[in-house]
């Protein structure tokens, strides 16, 4: 659906030239839920916009659904435009405009739509995003969820192919960006829209993207299945969004656990083996002992997994080990 | 009230409250209609905006800051030739129109740039990702964003020349002003004077309060 193939781009600033984004190449595929993550800096919102064009790559191709945008002008780019959505961190809304006429303002700017089914698809829209009662309304007296909400319903106006979503939950609380995420989800499910969503929080990714790439310093560091990065994040860039979410200091854990006896393993249960009764089966089988000294067990996306520190004592402690591996479950020694 | 104000012709100050009126609603419409799209062009041309053209933006800027040092009393007088071509006298409240408009369309354009910059670049950025045409952002988004600015610098623009227009008398263009100085100031007709000023006052005063209550109307922030 989308794809980046050797992108350079790079700034003058004051004379000198800074470098945006480095030999990224990149595919998204069709439907599917597509997370860029980094921090500040890394050059995601950057090559979020090489997608409609509102950048400009310095170098290499943008591909949008088969054809070779990069060089789009006039027309062209207008109405390639208009068949790609984009929701933004401080919502962007016309302030000067009703909730109703925000959202027809895209339609109006096509200028294919009649009256009549510019009134009837703002309805359907509002009433989709939850908003049917808020139609007369202006931004102002919209929360912060809600402006987000009218965001999404505009951006899906003329029916596009792709959403892009700029940080689009970042200004909101937890809550409401759980609600908001939840929304883009269903979206994508029900309308088989191609989102591709940029963050740095690694929540958003994990509930709702299928795929992600990790960026840093403007070069894509790490990309894959949401739960193989997540789970087994290789890059350190990965390794801080992932921890950082957990809310834990590794080296701080590991004097946690010094005074604790036996091998200490972390397992990663992946689908339908996190329900499984696997610890209790390995105690009877190989006769260890096992404490759990840590642990979760949630899902990405659709996904549930299960990550949990042990502590092994007595019994045949290898053949736990192997005994696990052979019921899918990935098995990382901590300590020996 | 004669005994109080001795001097005071009260018909000739209603001619002169009507030329004050004419010189200031007729030049303001110009102004509008010229400074709108002077201030548009130049904030679309100007630094890191749709149109950036560093060379047009140039001269248009230098032309406008060259319009808006010369003090409006030069200008009233240099323009008079000018003013005949255009409306074919330079004497009376038409021949002043021409040189208010010179000298307010660019204090105007400045300031509708000046509305137009504090349009959030979000919405902007939103609404060419909309696919919309420059012509479809700025009639679209840019003005109805930037109305209740574009407002208050009409309002400020109507002030300014209400007390420029005080200073037609030198080219026999009438109104309040002008009283006041032939009558108030060169007969030392103080009654006169205090007379008109207080007119004046009011009439600043109302046009703030109207366009205050416009700003606030527009605004939906």
């Amino acid at each position: 659906m989308i794809e980046f193939q050797d992108i350079e781009k790079t700034y003058e600033v004051d004379g000198r030239s800074v470098s945006a984004l480095r030999e990224v190449g990149l595919r998204v595929e069709p439907g599917e839920v597509f997370g860029i993550i980094g921090h500040s800096g890394a050059g995601k919102s950057t090559l979020l916009r090489l997608i409609n064009l509102i950048e400009r790559p310095t170098a290499g191709r943008v591909r949008v659904d088969g054809r070779d945008v990069t060089d789009y002008t006039g027309w062209q780019l207008l109405n390639l435009r208009r068949e790609i959505g984009m929701i933004f961190q401080h919502f962007n809304l016309l302030s000067s405009k009703t909730v109703r006429a925000n959202v027809a303002f895209p339609m109006k700017l096509a200028g294919t739509y009649g009256a009549q089914a510019i009134r009837e698809r703002v309805e359907e829209l509002l009433a989709r995003v939850g908003l049917a009662d808020q139609a007369n309304k202006y931004p102002s007296q919209l929360s912060g969820g809600q402006k987000q909400r009218v965001g999404i319903a505009r951006a899906l106006a003329c029916k596009p192919k792709i959403l892009l979503c700029d940080e689009a939950t970042s200004a909101l609380d937890p809550q409401t960006t759980q609600s908001v995420l939840e929304l883009i989800s269903d979206i994508n499910l029900e309308l088989g829209i191609t989102v591709v969503l940029v963050t740095h929080e690694m929540d958003a990714i994990r509930r709702v993207c299928d795929r992600v790439a990790v960026m840093d310093g403007g070069e894509i560091v790490e990309s894959g299945d949401s739960a193989d990065v997540f789970l087994h994040p290789k890059h350190p860039t990965t390794h801080s969004f992932v921890f950082e979410r957990e809310h834990v200091d590794e080296d701080e854990r590991r004097e946690d656990f010094a005074h604790v006896p036996g091998r200490i393993v972390k397992l990663t249960l992946r689908g339908e083996a996190t329900y499984r009764p696997i610890l209790g089966d390995l105690a009877q089988q190989t006769g260890v002992d096992y404490s759990i000294l840590s642990g979760r067990v949630d899902h990405i996306k659709r996904t549930p997994y299960g990550q949990l520190t042990l502590s092994l004592v007595g019994g045949d402690v290898d053949q736990a080990m192997r005994e696990l591996e052979r019921s899918d479950v990935h098995v990382e020694v901590i300590r020996q | 009230m004669s005994e109080l104000l001795p001097n005071v012709r009260w018909w000739e100050i209603g001619v002169a409250s009507w030329d004050t009126v004419l010189m200031v609603g007729g030049s303001l419409l110009f102004i509008v209609l010229l400074g709108l799209p002077l201030g548009v062009l130049l904030f679309l041309t100007g630094k890191r905006q749709l149109l950036e053209q560093p060379a047009l933006y140039g001269v248009v800027s230098f032309v406008v800051n060259v319009l808006r040092s010369v003090p409006f009393i030069i200008l009233l007088i240099v323009m008079i030739p000018v003013t005949v071509i255009i409306v074919g006298t330079s004497l009376d409240v038409a021949g002043v129109i021409p040189p208010l408009v010179a000298a307010g369309t660019p204090f105007f354009a400045r300031l509708v740039e000046t509305s137009l910059r504090e349009v959030d670049r979000g919405v902007i950025e939103a609404t060419q990702a909309m696919g919309a045409s420059t012509r479809q952002i700025v009639l679209g988004a840019l003005l109805p964003e930037a109305l209740p600015g574009i407002i208050a610098g009409i309002t400020v623009t109507a002030i300014t020349l209400v007390s420029y227009a005080a200073m037609a008398g030198v080219v026999g263009g009438g109104g309040l002003g002008d009283l006041a100085i032939r009558y108030g100031y060169q007969r030392f007709q103080t009654d006169v004077m205090i007379i008109t000023v207080v007119l004046l006052v009011v009439f600043v005063q109302l046009l703030q309060m109207i366009g205050d209550r416009l700003v606030l109307y527009f605004s939906r922030r």
